[in-house]
Order: C-alpha cells, then structure tokens, then sequence
C-alpha cells in the first residue's frame, strides 16, 4: 500500500461481551482508504460493518490495532480531541436521518458549524447555499416534519458536507427511501464523491453496493474480500484476475 | 458553540416543552417571590422602625436606673436597680444647660373604670415635657398642669380607644373616670396616633407624675426622657447627667443611658437578623425548585439521548455536551428568576400605591441573594443530569 492512505488500520480487534458469550466484532482488520475513493461496505447483519464504521469515524474505540487519520495517530487521543478531529475530517449520514426536529432545515445544516463556534452570518449562508445546490433552496425554513424522507436525507448529507469533511460515511443512506428518492441521494453522493470526498457506505442494497469501485465484503467481523486489495496484489503478483 | 448560540440552542429546546418549561419557570419564580416578598415584609418593619425613631427627633437620650456592668451588649429595657430614680432626680436633670426637656416617667397598670365598665390598661405618670418629646398632641382638652412634677393633681388624658371603650359615644371631657383607688377628672383627648415605639397610646391613660407616685405608692420613675437643645451634645450631655445623677446617689452613677441611635442600631440589628432568617426559610422553595430543576433535566437527558448521540457525532465533545445541558438549566433559572422579580417588585409596587400605610419594601441584600442563590442552585442541580448526558454513548443513541 502507499503511504499516501489517509486512512491506514491495521490489526483492529474488538469484542462485546453478549451475555455470556464475548462476541469477536472485528477480527484483525487491515484496511486503508486513499483520498477520494469510493467504497461499499457489505455483508450481513451482525458482520461488523457498523462497528468498523463507527471505528473509522471515531465514536468507537478498537480493543487493539492502531488507527492513522490523515497522517495522525488516533489511538492515544483523548474524548476531546477525537472529537476535533471528528468535526474536522469526517462526515456523517444515517439511514434514519437524525435531524432535530424543533430545528429548521437550514438549522439542522449550520448545527456542525454551530458547534464549531463559526458566525452565524457565515454558517447560515454557507447552509442556504448548500441546500440550493441540493435542490433545496424553497425548503430552508421547514421543519422536518413538514419534508420528505428523500428531502429529510438531503438535509442531512448538507449537514454531513457543511465542514468540508474529508470522508462521508454513509450508513445505509437509501435505507428508509423509495427507489426514486433512493436513486437521488445516490447520485449525489456519488456527484460530491467525483469532487474528491471520500465516500464509504454501508449497505444491504447489492445494487447500490455494486456502483463502488471499491467493494469490501465482511463476515463474522473479518473483511472476506476486497476488489481494492486483490486489484492491487493481483498487479503486485502480475496475476490478472 | 459561543455564548449566544448556547442560549439559542437551549432556548429553542425549552420552547418544544412548553409546559414543562413553564412548570420550572414557575417554580423558580416562586421561589425568588417568596424569598423577596417575605423579607420585604421584615425590612419594611425596620424601616418603619427607623421612621417611627426619626419622628421623634434624633435629640432624645433615655435614662434608666440601674446599670449594667457589661457594655457593649444590646441596651437593657429594665435595668437591675439598687438606687431608685427619683422626680427630685429628675428635676435635678433641669440644671444641665444643653437639656431643654426633661419627663420623669412611671408606668404601671391599673383598673379604670367609668361605673360599671372597667378596663386593665397601662397609666404613665409624666409632665408637659413628655408630649414635647414624644411629639404627642391633644385632640380636645387641655394639658396635664404645670406643676405636675409637684403636685398631685386628679386629672388625666386618656387615649382615644379607652376614651370610645369607657364613654362610648359621650364626651369624655369634664368625666370622672376611677384609676384603681382614685378618682381622676379627663381633662384631655390624645390625638389618635397609633403605636409608639410599643406602647399603643390608644390604650393609655396619663396622669402627673406625682400623681402615678401615690398612685403605684412608689417613688421610683420607670425612666427619665430627656430631650437635648441639640443633638451634637449628647456625648458632653450623658456625662454630665452620670455627674449629676452621681453626686445625687452617694457617688454612684447608678443608670444606664441609652440615646437614640443605640437603640435605633440595636433594633436594626434584630430585625436584619429576623429578616435574613425568614429569606432563609423562603430560600427552602428555591431549593425546591433546584429539585425540580434536576427531576426534569433527567428526563430530558433521557428524552434528548439520539440528540445528544447525533451532536456527539457532529463533533460535539463531552464537554460541550455538558455545557449544553448546563447553560439550558441557565436560561430556564434567568427567565424563572427574572419573573419573580417582576412579580415581586410589581406586588410591592401595587401594596404601596393603594396602601401607602402598610411598610414593605425589597431589600437589595435579598434581591442580590435571591438571584445569585437560584443561579447556584441551578448550577448544582444540573449538573449530576448534564454529566449524564456527557456520558451518553454516540453509538447506543443513535442506533434508537
């Protein structure tokens, strides 16, 4: 691999403890993403694709193996600083949307900036701007329950884009939409993932996991397969695969 | 998250719980309320106290017989007497150039009564100089005679109220009214005035001094008021006093002497403290209200939880979760608190305009004390909540 991977993880482990029974979550993952790329994570409920999320966007800590974000070692932050660099790199987008619900469409957006103590002259043009580019610019002042479940998704990937993250982690975004509005919030991730961002979703959806370049397969908390990887060692060995 | 933000923030979310919050606003204001109401009513004493004292004149000393050995403690009312104090004390008073009055008083209680109504009150024997410095005025009538220092004469002033029990709707003036074995003539009304300084004047017969002696077959005065030209001589004035009354009692200034602002500073004293108590008691609704405060932040934790888990995953730290749920407590206390105060300030207000006689007012110390206390209970109750909150995993909230 290069160096050049903003993500680099190696040896992650990590195990719940499910009654009696300890649960191995993740087993020696080894992964890293390069800028830009366009990755599906798939595999069955209960495989680990989650947690690996979680782990990648720092709300979850690994039992053991290390974890480089941009060239920084998150292992020995603490909560405060994981959470910077939460605000500074990563975005998020949730099946199940999570907006706030007593706040507008344009207040849900500027919240990430509201946290980052940005002015909110700035962050509320920066919100109605991005909105408008994602077809929302009559919607700023609904409230969520007066929107759409595609309009509620858009909303929510304007929140996840507003601090120019460098990577979009995308946890079954077509999840709660029709095909129409699923097919929408796909193109415009993808739209932004041409851009430059980074862009890992998790999916059930095997058609919407197929439109990565970069397909990843887990099982019973091991990544089973990896087109990225076999690509890669299939140049290394000179195999075509 | 700035300052402004953070109220923002916490605002719109009280908003979404209308009732509830309403419910917190309302206990914080009660509480402030009843904190600054009930000490209104205890400075409100004192301030009457201080106008009741200024009425009179800052020019007045009181003598007392008796002494007490141990200075600096509140004034004693009754002083532990070996040596009575006599009129001819009194009269020996008269020789001090800067005195301009001086009434020798007893007091004491007697039947009165006018044939078969009768009533237990108290009688003060006294001269003129008393109604000077008591600034005591006839309604109808003349005064006590002159030479009441001298002679005892049977007449008497009685006050309105034993005037309306014993005569009822006649004239008292001319009567012969029966204090205990005598018979006096009323020979004056006193103005209606009220309580002075604990004695209801109302209820009150006076007669000479001499009199009240044969009366209460005694000699010895209740005290002596004194009355100075002005009121910068009253350090040379209790000297001289203590030199005369010495000369008089075989060497031994036997009397305690107790001016106007002695008395004055040591009834403030008890009243701030009477007051600073009752603000305490009322402060127990505040803490209240703390309570209350608490009760619902948790219940907000628990109902904000994917809230707190999606801020988390915005880049919210634990700390600024923390802070969220603070500063919410915060605006909810500031609008709570600044009710009450509106509410009191405004009742205190009302109670003047339509009752100017009844004294109350807000006394800054408790406004002060109210604000900062519900701040702090605020503060402290929050925070076991919003540390709950801090703690809320991101993953657990946000799976639902």
């Amino acid at each position: 691999m290069t160096d050049s991977a903003m993500i680099k993880i190696s040896n992650f482990n990590k195990t719940y403890q499910v009654g009696e029974q300890p649960l191995h979550a993740l087993k020696n993952i080894q992964l890293n993403i390069k800028q830009g790329e366009y990755l599906s994570l798939m595999g069955p409920s209960g495989s680990g694709k989650s947690t690996l999320l979680n782990m990648i966007g720092l709300l979850d800590r690994p039992d053991t193996g290390q974890y480089q974000l941009q060239g920084e070692n998150t292992e020995l932050l603490t909560e405060e600083q994981r959470a910077q660099l939460r605000r500074k790199h990563i975005g998020f987008v949730f099946q199940s949307f999570h907006l706030i619900s007593r706040l507008t469409a344009l207040e849900n957006v500027e919240l990430p900036m509201m946290l980052a103590g940005v002015k909110p002259k700035f962050r509320r043009e920066k919100a109605s701007e991005l909105l408008s580019e994602l077809g929302l610019g009559n919607h700023l002042g609904q409230l969520p329950k007066q929107l759409s479940g595609g309009q509620l998704q858009r909303v929510g990937i304007a929140r996840a884009l507003i601090t120019e993250p460098k990577i979009l982690l995308a946890d079954e975004p077509t999840g709660n939409l029709d095909q129409r509005s699923g097919q929408e919030v796909t193109d415009i991730l993808e739209r932004y993932n041409r851009n430059g961002i980074t862009l890992l979703v998790v999916t059930h959806d095997i058609a919407l996991g197929q439109r990565a370049q970069r397909r990843l397969n887990m099982l019973d908390g091991e990544i089973v397969s990896d087109t990225g990887l076999q690509a890669n060692t299939a140049k290394y060995y000179g195999v075509n695969l | 998250m700035n300052l402004a933000d953070h109220w923002l923030f916490s605002y719109q979310a009280l908003a979404r719980h209308r009732l509830r919050s309403a419910m917190i606003l309302l206990a914080i204001a009660m509480g402030v309320s009843s904190v600054l109401l009930l000490t209104s009513i205890g400075e409100g004493a004192r301030l009457f106290i201080e106008q009741e004292f200024s009425g009179l004149g800052s020019k007045m000393l009181i003598v007392l017989p008796g002494k007490k050995e141990t200075t600096g403690s509140a004034p004693p009312i009754y002083g532990t007497t070996p040596r009575d104090l006599t009129i001819e004390d009194a009269h020996a008073l008269k020789t001090i150039h800067s005195i301009s009055h001086v009434a020798p008083i007893i007091a004491g209680t007697a039947t009165v009564s006018n044939q078969s109504l009768s009533r237990d009150i108290i009688i003060l024997g006294t001269n003129i100089d008393m109604f000077t410095i008591r600034n005591l005025t006839l309604k109808q009538g003349s005064m006590l005679p002159k030479n009441s220092e001298s002679r005892a004469t049977q007449v008497c002033i009685i006050g309105a109220k034993l005037a309306k029990e014993l005569f009822k709707n006649n004239s008292p003036l001319g009567q012969w009214l029966r204090i205990g074995e005598y018979k006096y003539r009323v020979i004056g009304l006193l103005e209606q005035r009220g309580e002075s300084l604990g004695l209801d004047l109302r209820d009150m017969a006076i007669i000479p001094v001499r009199s009240a002696q044969i009366l209460f077959d005694s000699p010895a005065l209740f005290r002596i008021l004194l009355q100075l030209k002005q009121s910068e001589y009253e350090t040379s004035t209790i000297v001289q006093v203590n030199k005369v009354i010495s000369q008089r009692h075989e060497g031994k200034a036997d009397i305690t002497i107790i001016s106007q602002d002695a008395m004055l500073s040591a009834f403030n004293k008890i009243i701030v403290a009477v007051t600073a108590s009752i603000g305490a008691i009322a402060a127990i609704s505040l803490f209240v209200a703390g309570i209350l405060i608490m009760n619902v932040s948790y219940i907000s934790v628990s109902q904000r939880r994917e809230e707190i888990g999606l801020l988390k995953s915005l880049g919210a730290s634990a700390k600024e979760v923390r802070q969220i749920f603070v500063i919410s407590s915060l605006v909810i206390t500031s609008f709570g608190t600044l009710a009450g105060l509106v509410f009191s300030y405004s009742i205190v207000f009302i109670i003047h305009a339509n009752f100017p006689n009844i004294p109350l007012a807000i006394p800054w110390w408790s406004t002060l004390s109210a604000i900062f206390m519900s701040f702090i209970i605020a503060l402290l109750f929050s925070w076991l909540p919003a540390n709950k909150a801090a703690t809320v995993d991101p993953i657990l909230a946000l799976r639902g």
